[in-house]
């Protein structure tokens, strides 16, 4: 071999080795060549995107966004009509996406928690029960599930005038759910300022608080005290801006519809419905799993220190639990996010359908398309960014 | 959750009826209450659900239908392909069943038992012709002869997987028929417009799970690599994928995708979809497999190394054929979700299963108000796939000694 090489030329050896035979070298050559494909691809693509764009005569910038979009949107967080920009119909999507993921999760959670409680009861019936809800809703797919939501029950409830009335007054109807719902008033600023306040003190409150007792083994009550705070400050402020921020209106059955109120869209309920119940199941087994996973030893041991009931759940189980359950729980969360796009089959105007009502006024499929799914990355990495940091703050106790 | 509190003193109660119920039912005051409520909410709903699917459902859409569910619009009179397919897969289902036994037999025996109850289903001839009941009996009698087979007569089970994979290719050619004028006219071409229904379901789930097999691996192996530039790539790839909704990669293949390529290359619809749930499937398949290589204990790669092999050779001989094995149960877990997630195919036109539904209830306009109808009997039909499939895994993690090792 060493006589081979050593016959080479100088520029095809390193150290003595030919470079065919070189790991490094050929390590690089693999990179370079795998590079050059992949770009090669990129390339490809991207030039037959301009040759078409250019023989259709659309543009791929994303000037187009301050256009005035025309089209309205049935339902937004902020005040919206169509004399606004597609950009800021997009903002709109954006903001109900976020919508429906946020109260979905909070919702989701509460559901999968209960229903793993339940799974995990002594009681045979009860446990049956949540067993036979989490096998059937994740066995059929979501879309199913949507459809069955928004065209066979939300669809075929009775018309306005005939609405369903629950106690509280709740009136469910084709039109959607109306109920009892705060108004905020010209106050209302100055008072979240005070809920704020509140929110700071409270959590200051109990770390501080938690730390002395930690510290020196004092009772210092840090929950109560800091709970004290967080409600205490804003109940002050509601008195102290005069009048009262928020006031509760009532719905009230107009010629066409009801007035007044907090209103759910039925494609919104539709949607909420569909992906808290699906969602749910998959969280209730992420908590089962993680509950299960405690050892029986540590809630023993828990109770011979003389810890109650409560403290050993939050003290003991929950934070042993939580370290099981947070990975899986945080890749639900962005399922339900992602799951929200479905929203397109019902008609709920989210992000992937503003997008898409966007593209066939505007014509404008890449930039719009690229845009929508570096928001929805976005979104993903950002979530799980936090929740991963979150995550390491609870892990971090391991032994 | 209660406690026991009362301490029992003397030889343990022997099991009966009234002892169960006393410990599972009605231990507490609170246990009680809950069995009492619980009770009721069943009662409630099973008498509710009994009563709306005996007396107030109107079934004639999915009665009237079902062989829009099972194929879509695929032409009648090219029926017999579908036939042949299902008797091909009915006959290697038995014999498979033979040959491996354990919960492959179990598969088979369910399969065989709902070809029997749709064959016998109290329902009108004029929907579900006596022919088709005929045929549907003849594949429990090809499963039986093919069962047989695999008891009596030693195959090995490479030879089955390769019929297997030979009879996934044949599948495709007898479903879409050839151009060719020489053949056209025994094996016209069906274009893939006219597949649909339970049909094009199964087919974009398993064209996803399998031509993302390989996709996957590479992807895996290249995210394992210690090249940077690859690495990189594959990284970018897979969390890009995983991050976006697969209704954003559905629409970029299916819309998006002809203005990437040149005017004059078309690739039909079917197949943007496919090419959509393959990239997609890739992704979450690399993660699996990314999985299996890191349950593989150093020592494995350690042992090979100093055998003599080559890094290729201790990839493709001693790492790959261990790391595969164990992420068996979790491809089939993927490929249980790519199933349900067929359905998103409805959103970029095409005929699936819940697309078939709505043009079945839009077709008639006495049945517009029967969504409750038509949607319930696709959950039920996914269900039962899905259900079956996912316990069918259950069985096979537990033949692969997953955490017996």
């Amino acid at each position: 071999m060493t006589t081979s090489s050593s016959s080479l030329p100088r520029f095809l050896t390193r150290k003595g080795v030919p470079l065919w035979r070189d790991v490094v070298a050929l390590q690089w050559v693999a990179q370079i060549v795998s590079a050059i494909m992949v770009l090669g691809f990129l390339w490809f693509f991207i030039s037959n995107v301009l040759q078409a764009a250019e023989a259709r005569g659309l543009g791929l910038g994303l000037g187009f966004l301050r256009g005035a979009a025309g089209f309205p949107i049935a339902e937004s967080v902020v005040p919206y009509d169509p004399s606004r920009t597609f950009g800021y119909a997009l903002w709109v999507g954006f903001l109900n996406t976020l919508k429906v993921s946020v109260v979905g999760i909070v919702l989701a959670t509460f559901l999968g928690l209960g229903a793993a409680l339940a799974r995990l009861s002594p009681n045979w019936l009860v446990s049956n029960i949540a067993g036979l809800y989490i096998n059937i809703i994740r066995n059929i797919p979501l879309l199913v599930q949507l459809f069955i939501w928004y065209f066979a029950v939300f669809q075929k409830l009775p018309p306005v005038q005939e609405a369903l009335t629950l106690p509280g007054p709740v009136y469910i109807s084709q039109r959607g759910l109306f109920m009892v719902g705060p108004q905020p008033t010209e106050t209302f600023g100055a008072w979240l300022l005070f809920v704020a306040v509140g929110l700071v003190l409270g959590y200051l409150l109990n770390r501080s608080l938690l730390n002395y007792q930690v510290r020196t083994g004092r009772s210092t009550y840090p929950l109560l005290i800091g709970l004290l705070a967080l409600v205490g400050v804003p109940l002050l402020g509601w008195f102290l801006v005069g009048a009262a921020p928020m006031q509760l209106t009532t719905p009230e059955l107009a010629r066409f519809n009801f007035e007044g109120g907090m209103r759910l869209t039925p494609e919104f309920a539709a949607l909420l419905v569909g992906l808290v119940v699906y969602t749910g199941a998959f969280i209730a087994e992420v908590m089962r799993a993680g509950i299960l996973a405690v050892q029986k030893g540590q809630v023993e041991a828990a109770k011979s220190l003389g810890l109650n009931a409560f403290q050993t759940l939050r003290l003991v189980v929950l934070p042993l639990a939580l370290r099981v359950i947070i990975p899986p729980l945080i890749s639900q969360y962005l399922n339900l996010t992602k799951n929200s796009s479905l929203a397109i089959v019902i008609g709920y105007a989210d992000l992937f359908f503003v997008g898409r009502t966007i593209i066939n006024q505007a014509g404008q499929a890449v930039p719009v398309f690229l845009l929508i799914m570096a928001i929805y990355l976005a979104l993903s990495l950002l979530t799980s960014a936090v929740l991963n940091v979150y995550n390491r703050r609870v892990q971090l106790v391991e032994r | 959750m209660s406690i026991a509190t009362d301490i029992v003193i003397g030889p343990p109660d022997r099991p009966g009826a009234v002892l169960w119920l006393k410990k599972n039912l009605f231990s507490s005051w609170l246990n009680t209450l809950l069995t009492i409520l619980s009770t009721a909410v069943i009662a409630f709903v099973v008498v509710g659900l009994g009563r709306w699917i005996l007396f107030n459902a109107d079934w004639s859409p999915v009665v009237q239908n079902l062989r829009l569910f099972a194929v879509g619009p695929y032409p009648v009179e090219q029926m017999w392909r579908i036939w042949a397919i299902v008797y091909m897969v009915s006959f290697l289902m038995g014999v498979s069943g033979g040959r491996w036994r354990g919960s492959v037999q179990t598969f088979a025996l369910a399969m065989a038992l709902a070809y029997t109850v749709l064959a016998i289903l109290p329902i009108s001839l004029e929907y579900l012709p006596l022919a088709s009941r005929l045929r549907l009996l003849g594949n429990v009698l090809a499963a039986g002869l093919g069962y047989l087979l695999g008891r009596r007569v030693a195959i090995k089970g490479r030879w089955l997987a390769l019929a297997w994979a030979l009879s996934f290719a044949l599948t495709l050619l007898l479903l879409g028929g050839l151009r060719n004028a020489a053949v056209a006219p025994y094996l016209p071409f069906v274009e893939s417009g006219r597949w649909g229904g339970l049909l094009l379901t199964f087919l974009l789930a398993l064209v996803g799970i399998v031509a993302s097999f390989p996709i996957g691996v590479l992807l895996a192996l290249g995210r394992q690599s210690s090249l940077p530039v690859v690495k990189g790539m594959c990284i970018i790839f897979i969390e890009t994928v995983r991050g976006v909704p697969l209704v954003t990669i559905l629409f970029m293949t299916s819309i998006l995708l002809p203005l990437f390529l040149p005017p004059e290359v078309r690739i039909d619809r079917v197949l943007r979809a496919m090419l959509g749930m393959t990239l997609f499937a890739a992704a979450y398949m690399a993660e699996n497999v990314r999985g299996g290589l890191q349950s593989i204990p150093s020592g494995q790669v350690e042992a090979a190394k100093a055998m003599g092999l080559n890094g290729w050779q201790t990839m493709l001989l001693i790492v790959l054929p261990q790391a595969l094995r164990v992420v068996i149960p979790a491809i089939v877990g993927q490929f249980i979700a790519l199933f349900m997630d067929t359905t998103l195919a409805i959103i970029v036109g095409l005929l699936e299963l819940l697309a078939i539904g709505r043009a079945i209830i839009n077709s008639n306009p006495q049945w517009l108000l029967l969504d409750m109808e038509v949607y319930g009997f696709i959950a039920l039909i996914f269900w039962v796939f899905t259900f079956s499939m996912a316990y069918a895994s259950r069985r096979i993690e537990t033949a692969v000694g997953l955490g017996k090792r």
